[in-house]
């Protein structure tokens, strides 16, 4: 098996009396996208700084491509590493083409180079202006060209759709997807986004700094175990009637199925001649999310409660 | 190497843009050219000045213009780039804190160093084109090169203010208050003690008292060379001290050099 490009192992990060992150173990492979999501100070930023090399972990090892990315000899790797931050507000008076092609220089690339990736985010047609006069998606945009420098393998996107349109979003998961077919790594660190899980091979979910799950999509929807909605139309009521169907049923003639039981529910749903359709939903990553939030929650409330009875 | 220049490259491209190269400039010659022609007007007559006179009236203006155009220059370089996250994205770069350090006060520095080259080499070419005294020249070089490393020493400290601020509104006030320490209240200390002791202060303390500021090392330089008439104040005591202008310029070399190196180590230690 090739080694990972990015593996953090047992790694813990604490801010004074805060731990940002604590035992986080995860190995991204080449090529793969990690959907990292967790809510505002989950440690989603931290994880990101960690890997970039920015800061340095407390305990526990990271490594990048092989090394240490907050050590001295990895530097010459960052030329292979893209980073968008969730907020940056690029310098005001300057030309995109220029704080594009400052930021290439850094990283020993050409003007021409910018001028190619502000095509290809779109918004050459708009580098000769200030950065001031943007908008806000145009701003991400520029954002994202310049995660883009230097052709990267290891990306880190933190909100990267924030203020795109749909049509801007489609494009970028179309450039997600060719950089994953170029072998990049991605990471794409968000809250939730709709559309997002055709375009993640595994997600990560964390909060309060520890991991919650980690997985496919697939897996974490079966731990999770989220019934599937199943939506037949044409009964009339006959649900309510029917002793198989009756105890999956929502109130809303909405069937909530337990994914063991679907090609059962199905099977009798077809056998009905008056259904004339039938649509089948899958939890989406949203409720997996919802999922495994509450359930952390629910077991802190636990614990709360029960060291409060052997404090008393 | 590369990296250093990339960035002193944008800094000083930044100082053209924002118009800050003209400006300075436009402030030092109007001033330098101004007092060295109506520099004796208090005296009843109008014409160039004899270059004594135009040295210790250019000094005392610039003593306190330079330190403030260099805080103001410089005061958010970084605590600006923070609150707009392009310092964290920067130091993802292949680009240590070292090199933007030095990239910044290049590029800084050499808007200064260009604007009091401009601004004063105007008014020495003007008494030389008038007075073909080589002596102007040999004066005016002192003047001019005392005045970057001012400006540059307090580049450097801007740098340090910058870099502890955690806003910069915070940095802004933080660099008024240290432009108005080394340029008036460290004087007038200086004076309540000469004062107030009895001159119990021998000369050599005195001086060697005002080697801790900055701008009192460069009046020294170009006051040092000139009629003591020309001259008051605390400086009028210490000028006699036997230090030679090329001891002050290292000393004020050093000045420079000391702040960089402090920043340096606090942008190491630096939380992002």
């Amino acid at each position: 098996m090739k080694t990972p490009l990015v593996s953090l192992e047992n790694v813990s990060k604490h801010y004074k009396d805060l731990s940002a992150l604590s035992a986080i173990n995860l190995h991204l492979a080449q090529g793969e996208v990690l959907g990292l999501f967790g809510h505002n100070g989950a440690g989603k930023t931290t994880m990101m700084k960690l890997i970039l090399g920015v800061i340095s972990p407390d305990s526990g090892t990271a490594s990048v491509m092989g090394m240490k990315p907050d050590d001295k000899s990895a530097w010459h790797m960052r030329t292979k590493m893209g980073y968008l931050p969730e907020n940056v507000m690029f310098y005001e008076q300057l030309t995109g083409l220029e704080v594009l092609t400052y930021f290439a220089r850094l990283k020993g690339q050409s003007k021409t180079h910018a001028k190619a990736l502000l095509e290809q985010v779109g918004i050459a047609h708009a580098m000769g202006r200030p950065v001031k006069t943007y908008s806000k998606g145009m701003r991400q945009r520029l954002g994202l060209a310049q995660a883009f420098i230097g052709e990267p393998k290891l990306l880190l996107l933190d909100e990267p759709t924030v203020g795109l349109d749909p049509s801007a979003t489609a494009e970028f998961y179309l450039s997600v997807d060719q950089l994953k077919m170029q072998g990049t790594s991605v990471v794409l660190c968000s809250h939730v986004l709709p559309g997002v899980e055709q375009h993640i091979d595994r997600a990560m979910i964390i909060s309060g700094g520890k991991t919650l799950a980690l997985g496919t999509i697939a897996e974490l929807r079966a731990q999770a175990n989220l019934p599937i909605k199943i939506k037949p139309q044409g009964l009339n009521g006959a649900l309510t009637k029917d002793r198989l169907l009756k105890p999956y049923l929502d109130g809303s003639e909405n069937l909530q199925v337990p994914e063991q039981e679907k090609l059962k529910v199905l099977r009798h749903l077809l056998a009905d001649e008056s259904l004339r359709d039938v649509t089948v939903e899958s939890a989406n990553l949203e409720q997996v999310y919802q999922y495994y939030l509450a359930k952390a929650e629910q077991m802190q409330t636990e614990r709360k409660t029960k060291s409060n009875k052997a404090g008393a | 190497m590369r990296e250093i220049i990339t960035v002193a490259n944008k800094e000083f491209r930044d100082g053209l843009r924002n118009s800050w190269l003209l400006s300075i400039t436009l402030i030092f010659a109007v001033l330098s050219v101004g007092l060295t022609y109506f520099g004796a007007a208090a005296s009843g007559t109008v014409g160039i000045t004899s270059l004594s006179t135009t040295i210790a009236s250019l000094a005392s203006l610039a003593v306190f213009l330079i330190p403030l155009i260099a805080l103001l220059l410089s005061y958010d370089s970084f605590v600006g780039e923070q609150e707009g996250g392009t310092l964290l994205l920067l130091l993802t770069y292949p680009l240590s804190k070292n090199q933007l350090l030095l990239g910044k006060f290049f590029g800084q520095g050499g808007i200064i160093a260009l604007a009091t080259l401009l601004g004063f080499g105007a008014s020495a070419l003007l008494l030389f084109i008038k007075h073909s005294d080589f002596a102007i020249l040999e004066t005016f070089a002192y003047f001019i090169i005392s005045a970057t490393l001012l400006g540059l020493s307090f580049t450097a400290i801007a740098y340090i203010i910058s870099l502890v601020a955690s806003e910069k509104s915070k940095a802004a006030g933080a660099a008024l208050i240290t432009w108005f320490f080394f340029a008036l209240v460290f004087d007038l200390a200086l004076l309540a003690i000469l004062v107030g002791t009895d001159s119990g202060l021998s000369q050599t303390t005195l001086t060697q008292l005002m080697m801790l500021n900055p701008a009192d090392i460069f009046r020294l330089v170009n006051l040092a060379g000139l009629d003591s008439s020309d001259v008051n104040g605390a400086l009028a005591v210490a000028i006699n001290a036997n230090l030679s202008q090329a001891q002050l310029l290292s000393i004020l070399l050093a000045w420079v050099i000391a702040p960089l190196a402090i920043a340096s180590v606090i942008f190491r230690h630096k939380k992002l």
